[in-house]
């Protein structure tokens, strides 16, 4: 046996108890708990700016890994994802202001009603695959849209909905840093279930499925139902991201919630690294603060060029263009994503400086 | 009154039907030889129309040579789009290729706004503005132009798929690509052209819309529409594309005239559609003229 303080060279697990683990070396879980610990020391140090990155990275973070378990571990593909998010967002807002359910527990009671609406949409996906399911639940985003600017009574209309800061026995966690710890804590929670679910019967049914959809069958593997609960389980993630997002904001508009959104969640995976949970978080981290470089990019190139204004008020389409062209440069030049670049570099470090 | 505003709106759906119709013909021609969904259809309408804007305005060219200009540039773009973001992607699952669609159609729908800005551009005058009178109904001769086009444009296609070298060539190769190539059909040449065809007559039919409502950001918006169209066709039927396109065009109007006469909930026109798409999708997945596909272990 090896001692568990070295990095093993290679796979010598001799149980399928120790291939499951929910980290595969001491080292890695080490480092996990040492990110923890250096999240939570974070809004000492580091400035409200950078804080409300981290804070939208962690509640993109949490609806990414709900698209990832649907599209990237169980195969199907959902253009719809921002639909759900910004119910999410809406269930927790009119859940707190309609009945007065106390923020904390709004959030996630926001999640189990984006489940149900989740479970509704993704009975088409029963059905249906690839890109029939693509273009349903395209139609499923503009429907839920459409609804979202209509439904009065649930989303405030055109003026949209007041979204009340968290509240716990009397006393408000407001500002940037009081919100990051509950944003953090979330994030904890969902990935270690995210995590944990893809290590279970039914995470591993997803695979099948995603794998070979005919084969899972034959093995007696329910598609209609294991489909279905994936899309359940991706609009619980997505309903707690949203209203997580909204309690932040303060404020909730169907503006936020558009196909753009959508393209952007399914471009966290694919950056990421499909079927990765750890993937998620590096791909989401790289969207948030992809908008954020390009702006660093520009006011470069000014710095040297001059003031050019023709540059200025083409920054947001050049945010947006940059969205889009990540895309096609990662699906081109890296379809695993982040996560296969970080494994071939621990790999190459691992064995270092003998690696034959 | 009302029924001359029911007929009013059904000839406006079977004119903007038959646009959609040549909008989902192109994308169905794309989906058959080379089997990518292509959600960037809608980018092609809009580089099609801008790029035919920009020589007539600021180049100041006369219409008839702008247009085969466009015409020209449209080809090539397909080609080279194809051979740089496309070609890579053969073989890649449908959610790689999906989504380099839609990343390309974001790329390009901010690329065309940053250059040409947000707000609706008119199309210099070419044909007279004045409705002429149909049938006792008032019809842009835009309009009447853009159907005549749409028609010749279904007619050259049947051409060119039925006796055409290259047609043949292409549904030999949607049908099996392997046995395509082995009797010597190059499937890479296929492929560009497919893009290529796809990209000219969706500019054109940009162009013809750019110049009744005039060439903004929102004509991407035909490439959202396509899909209802396609969907209640089929995905791979250029017949079902048009009939298609036909029934959507349809469908919207007639659920303006719905809305607006006795249900009053404002902006069924364009909901409706999709509506109808995730029912169509849950009853007959294949749509009208589909082929349903087999699927063994």
């Amino acid at each position: 046996m090896i001692s568990s303080s070295l990095i093993p060279c290679g796979q010598f697990k001799t149980s399928y108890a120790a291939d499951t683990t929910l980290f595969l070396t001491p080292a890695s879980r080490n480092w996990c708990l040492f990110g923890i610990a250096v999240a939570l020391a974070a809004p000492l140090v580091l400035s409200n700016y950078l804080l409300a990155l981290l804070i939208q990275i962690g509640y993109y973070g949490i609806a990414a890994l709900g698209l990832n378990i649907l599209v990237g571990s169980t195969g199907q593909i959902s253009l719809g994802h921002a639909a759900f998010f910004g119910f999410g967002a809406f269930a927790s807002a009119w859940l707190n202001n309609s009945f007065g359910v106390p923020v904390l527990a709004a959030i996630p009671l926001a999640g189990v009603l984006t489940t149900l609406l989740g479970l509704l949409f993704g009975i088409p996906a029963g059905r249906l695959k690839g890109l029939y399911l693509a273009i349903a639940t395209f139609a499923s985003q503009f429907i839920l849209e459409d609804f979202f600017s209509r439904a009065n009574w649930f989303t405030g209309g055109s003026s949209g909905a007041q979204a009340n800061p968290i509240n716990v026995f009397g006393y408000e966690i407001g500002g940037d840093k009081g919100f990051f710890y509950v944003v953090l804590f979330f994030v904890l929670v969902m990935y270690l279930l995210g995590a944990n679910l893809l290590r279970t019967r039914d995470g591993r049914a997803f695979v099948a499925v995603r794998d070979h959809y005919l084969s899972a069958e034959v093995m007696g593997i329910n598609l209609t139902k294991y489909r279905i609960l994936s899309f359940g389980i991706s609009s619980f993630y997505a309903g707690v991201g949203g209203a997580l997002y909204g309690h932040y904001l303060g404020f909730v508009s169907a503006e936020g919630f558009t196909i753009l959104l959508s393209i952007q969640f399914l471009g966290m995976i694919i950056i990421g690294g499909m079927g990765s949970v750890m993937g998620t978080l590096m791909g989401t981290a790289f969207m948030v603060l992809l908008p954020e470089g390009t702006e660093a990019a520009v006011s470069t190139i000014k710095h040297f060029t001059g003031d050019i204004p023709a540059l200025t008020s083409a920054l947001a389409y050049i945010k947006e263009a940059a969205i889009g062209l990540a895309i096609v440069l990662f699906l081109i030049f890296e379809p695993d994503g982040l996560v296969h670049r970080w494994r071939l570099i621990k790999s190459y470090w691992k064995l270092y400086p003998f690696s034959y | 009154m009302e029924s001359n505003l029911l007929f009013q709106l059904i000839v406006n759906g079977v004119i903007v039907g038959t646009l959609y119709g040549v909008v989902a013909m192109c994308f169905v021609l794309i989906y058959k030889s080379t089997q990518v969904v292509n959600f960037a259809q809608g980018e092609f309408l809009l580089i099609g129309a801008w790029t035919c804007w920009w020589l007539v305005t600021s180049m100041a060219l006369p219409f008839w040579i702008a247009f085969p200009l466009t015409f020209v540039f449209m080809l090539v773009f397909g080609i080279v789009l194809q051979m740089v973001v496309l070609r890579p992607l053969i073989g890649e699952p449908v959610i790689s290729v999906i989504m380099v669609t839609i990343g390309l159609s974001i790329f390009f729908q901010a690329v065309m706004k940053s250059i040409f800005g947000v707000w609706a551009q008119p199309f210099p005058e070419i044909f007279p503005v004045k409705s002429v009178n149909v049938l006792g109904l008032q019809v842009q001769p835009a309009y009447l132009m853009s159907l005549v086009v749409s028609v010749v444009i279904m007619g050259l296609f049947a051409w060119f798929f039925k006796y055409s070298r290259m047609g043949l060539a292409m549904r030999a190769t949607a049908f099996n690509q392997q046995v395509a190539q082995s009797l010597g059909i190059s499937v890479k040449n296929v492929f560009a052209m497919a893009w290529a065809i796809s990209a000219m007559v969706s500019a054109l039919a940009g162009v013809v819309v750019g110049m009744v409502n005039g060439v903004s950001s929102a004509l991407s918006f035909f490439g959202i529409k396509v899909f209802p169209a396609v969907i209640v066709g089929g995905l791979d039927s250029i017949v079902g594309a048009i009939i298609g396109g036909l029934i959507i065009g349809l469908l919207e109007n007639l659920a303006e005239y719905a809305d607006g006469q006795y249900l009053h909930l404002g902006n069924l026109y364009t909901v409706a559609p999709f509506y109808v798409l995730v029912i169509i999708l849950m009853i007959k997945p294949y749509g009208l003229f589909g082929t349903k596909t087999i699927e063994r272990v």
